[in-house]
């Protein structure tokens, strides 16, 4: 069947992008890999929108067999984990993650929890965590204390982003500091100090999920789908909206996906706060030296970061070590091999997550019998 | 070391060119090896590591027999990442006709010391109990085995130095690379796969699609590398287009699934026709199948020849220079026979094989 | 839900890999033995697969608990 609007992802930027689309009586189908719509951020809680019709729990593997005339991509970001000693251990969770967790049901009441890494998610899970009845013990950001100062000051641009710089003054929240260890029962972190705790949640910042876009034929610069003010993606009528576009949040993810979806220009400047979010957040270069010979780079297949030398690019390293070769097809170890060697991705390739063989076998099977 | 000081250069670090490197530094000569991309990341890094022996003609019979023998002689220096299992390949006969085809060929392949077995009904699902039921047998030929090849090409050209360029010409002992640098050798060896015809134009060497499926782990769900005998008619169908049920089981637990060959084709992509065609053949074959998930897709460019033999000779005209080219959907086989014979042809030795049978004159269009 | 033939009592809405790490039940042990949990939460890391109704490499993450669903882990 052919719509007029096929939007990939119901996070911020696709709801808003369906709203668009509603607006100006366009058809639209919003695909979604969850079972409810909402995205990182709102995880079921998103306002669905009446007259646009929604597929849930359905993944787009390849974009060849769906019919449309306009197609909008917002697909979001994941999480960036950097590997440590201990990183691997059952209780390290993404901080994004665990929030995630907890939203569809982990009980996190009087458990103890170490938050660590960068950006502001680090402060909203903090939140969320204490609200959900945990301990927060500490809020680690690797960035110094001085460019959170300046990235605080300058928030009173955008109004709305106040709420973050409130949260600033979190006590728990500790600048300049980075874990440097988990064991089984807690991490020791840069400055030398061991705290115990239930879990450490870890996040690095976030990174776009560009395997849907890289399918499209999208263009990418440094990192992102590149748009113009229209959103229009460099493919014919192909859009992309949020996080893919660039890290700004939820904001500009609606600006961006109202925009494409209604077909007018984005209101508002939003790539000042992607530029001052990305400046602020830098990652250290230190962080790079984290991981020792023998911790684990691509969890899916286990492979050591001794096992990587020598290569020149990513699909070297990978036919030759299997890294990034597993089920996750290096959504997790790729980043991490950017963050380290700035190997870049290789093209995406249908399918981009496992698929059951019988989705491509014809529907009416003829036996040999 | 200083590329253009070599004994010997090998042009092409796919498993081919590899071999090759391994077998002449074994002579004592050193050996350079120039590769525009990444060693074993061409058709090597496509293919499905089956290293087995076939019966389309007795010269391919010969050069493959003799290069599952020299694998199996390497087997107790492979290293673990090479994940060599001696699986054996079981010819599966979906019916009485299939099966009564392949009748003689148990005596004919012992004839030629491969051991081999004729599976009834029963011992077939004995063998293979995820067939599906009421295959007529089988046809076992034990001592076949699989292997990762990627690995393969860098093990093997372990101690050659390698060099990243691209090759724009060859002449004889001498090759230019597109940075204008030109090197010397006294043997140079076009290891090129499908991409000799670059070089050498003349050659009958045609490019031929296939696709593959890899599956999510699953051990055990299959022993054996699994062929439909209908495999060789698709193999030979002069149409452009054919599939065969082909199911490797890997050392990892995954299954590989093949096979499909296009002629005409030069585009890499991954079409879902074709897909969709190969995994229906496999589920026919083995119904399990069905629920599993497929982890990736991919394809990669065989290079043919007419008579499916590869070329393996001096080049004609040409004292110094060799072609390595040709080996079709048995590269990772015939990579130790191909080294053999080229390191038996520059000494001047005799050897197993026949050099003839696989000499580029053997090609009205390449004889000079 | 069925957890490793044990029937537990699951909440509506609460996903898979939640339930079990509720449960302190390690879904995944990695090619080298070690015991993995979920990371991303967000179905991206495959650190949370299990066997749902007898098919494996499912992400919990990715699944409503269900009355009556059979889970396996790697490790109970
Ligand atoms: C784990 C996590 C937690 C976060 N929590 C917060 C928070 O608490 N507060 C905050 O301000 N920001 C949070 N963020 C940042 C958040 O990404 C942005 O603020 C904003 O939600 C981005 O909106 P989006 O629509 O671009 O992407 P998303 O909200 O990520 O939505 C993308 C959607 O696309 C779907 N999708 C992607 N690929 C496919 C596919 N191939 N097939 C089908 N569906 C697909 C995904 O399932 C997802 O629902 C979080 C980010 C992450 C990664
Ligand atoms: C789908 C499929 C399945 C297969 N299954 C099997 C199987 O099960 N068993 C089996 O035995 N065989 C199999 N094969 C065949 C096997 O993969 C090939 O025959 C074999 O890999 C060929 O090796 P090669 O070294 O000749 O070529 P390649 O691996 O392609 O290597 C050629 C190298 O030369 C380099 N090169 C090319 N031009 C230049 C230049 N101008 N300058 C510098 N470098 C250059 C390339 O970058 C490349 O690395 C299969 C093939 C395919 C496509
Ligand atoms: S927790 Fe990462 S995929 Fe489920």
């Amino acid at each position: 069947m052919k719509v007029d609007t096929l939007i990939v992802g119901a996070g911020p930027a696709g709801l808003a992008a369906a709203r668009g689309a509603r607006s100006v009586g366009r058809k639209a189908l919003v695909i979604d890999e969850n079972w409810n719509g909402g995205g990182q951020i709102w995880r079921g809680q998103g306002r669905l929108v009446v007259g646009v019709a929604f597929e849930f729990e359905r993944q787009v593997v390849d974009l060849r067999g769906l019919e449309y005339d306009r197609l909008i991509l917002a697909c979001g970001a994941r999480e960036l984990f950097l590997p440590f000693p201990g990183w691997t251990l059952p209780h390290v969770v993404g901080a994004g993650g665990l929030q995630a967790l907890v939203k569809n049901g982990l009980d996190v009441r009087g458990k103890r929890i170490v938050i660590a890494g960068s950006g502001p998610l680090l402060l909203a899970v903090a939140a969320n965590l204490t609200k959900a009845g945990a301990e927060v013990l500490l809020v680690a950001e690797q960035t110094s204390w001085t460019k959170l100062a300046r990235f605080a000051a300058g928030l009173w641009r955008w109004p709305s982003k106040m709420a973050q710089g409130i949260l600033l003054g979190n006590p728990r929240y500790r600048a300049g500091l980075w874990p440097v260890r988990a064991d089984a029962g807690g991490v020791t972190m840069s400055d030398g100090r061991r705290w115990d705790c239930d879990y450490l949640a870890c996040g690095f910042g976030l990174v776009p999920n560009l395997e849907v876009p890289r399918l499209a034929g999208c263009a990418v610069v440094d990192g992102f789908v590149e748009v113009d003010e229209w959103q229009r993606t460099s493919v014919d009528g192909v859009y992309a909206v949020g996080e893919i576009t660039g890290i700004g949040g939820v904001e500009k993810a609606e600006a961006e996906g109202w925009a494409a979806g209604c077909g007018t220009k984005i209101q508002g400047d939003h790539a000042r706060f992607v530029s001052r979010l990305a400046e602020s957040f830098e990652l250290r270069t230190g962080l790079r030296g984290l991981a020792t010979p023998d911790t684990i780079v691509c969890r899916c297949e286990d492979v050591k970061l001794c096992k990587i030398v020598g290569f020149h690019d990513r699909r070297d390293a990978k036919l030759q070590t299997r890294c990034g070769m597993g089920a996750c097809q290096g959504r997790i170890c790729g980043p991490i091999l950017e963050f380290l060697y700035g190997w870049e991705a290789e093209r995406a390739r249908p399918p981009i997550l496992p698929t059951k063989v019988s989705d491509f076998v014809r529907k009416t099977r003829v036996t040999l019998d | 070391m200083k590329a253009n000081t070599a004994d010997v250069i090998v042009v092409g670090a796919g498993i081919v060119g590899a071999a090759c490197a391994r077998a002449f530094l074994r002579e004592g000569l050193s050996v350079t090896i120039v590769e525009r991309d990444l060693v074993g990341g061409g058709a090597t890094a496509a293919g499905m590591g089956h290293v087995v022996v076939m019966d389309d003609s007795e010269a391919q019979f010969a050069l493959t027999k003799r290069s599952r023998d020299l694998w199996d002689s390497l087997v107790p220096e492979l290293p673990p990442e090479i994940e060599f299992e001696r699986r054996g390949t079981l010819w599966v006969a979906a019916d009485g006709e299939e099966l009564e085809a392949v009748s003689g060929k148990k005596a004919h392949y012992e004839a030629r010391g491969v051991r081999a077995e004729l599976l009834d009904e029963l011992s077939l699902r004995t063998a293979e109990p995820s067939l599906r039921p009421g295959m007529a047998g089988g046809f076992l030929v034990p001592d076949d085995s699989v292997i990762y090849a990627p690995c393969a090409a860098a093990w093997l050209s372990r101690g050659a130095n390698i060099v990243r360029g691209t090759v724009e010409q060859i002449e004889d002992g001498a090759l230019r690379l597109r940075n204008g640098e030109r090197l010397e050798a006294g043997v140079v060896i076009c290891a090129t796969g499908a991409w000799a015809v670059d070089l050498f134009p003349a050659l009958p060497v045609k490019p031929r699609k296939g696709h593959l499926a890899i599956t999510e782990r699953y051990p055990g769900a299959v022993r054996h590398q699994l062929i439909e005998l209908g495999y060789l008619k698709s193999a030979h169908s002069a149409g452009t287009e054919s599939v065969a049920f082909n199911v490797q089981p890997r050392a990892t637990g995954q299954l590989l699934i093949g096979s499909s060959r296009q002629f005409g084709v030069e585009d890499g992509a991954v079409e879902e026709h074709m897909i969709r065609r190969m995994l229906d053949r496999a589920v026919e074959y083995l119904p399990s199948l069905a629920g599993m998930k497929v982890l990736r897709l991919w394809t990669g460019f065989r290079a043919a020849t007419p008579d499916h033999l590869p070329i393996v000779s001096l080049c004609p005209g040409m004292r110094r220079t060799y072609l390595a080219t040709g080996h079709e959907g048995l590269g990772i086989t015939t990579s130790l026979g191909t080294a053999e014979i080229l390191v038996e042809s520059v000494m001047g030795r005799a050897g197993v094989l026949t050099k003839q049978n696989y000499a580029a004159e053997r090609f009205v269009e390449c004889r000079v | 839900m069925i957890v490793n033939g044990v029937s537990v009592d699951v909440a509506d809405g609460v996903s898979v890999a939640a339930a079990l790490m509720q449960l302190k039940i390690i879904p995944r042990r990695a090619l080298s033995g070690e015991a993995r949990g979920p990371l991303c939460g967000m179905g991206v890391c495959f650190e949370c697969r299990v066997t749902i109704d007898g098919q494996p490499h499912e992400r919990g993450c990715m699944v409503r608990a269900r009355e009556g669903m059979e889970v396996r882990s790697d490790e109970g």
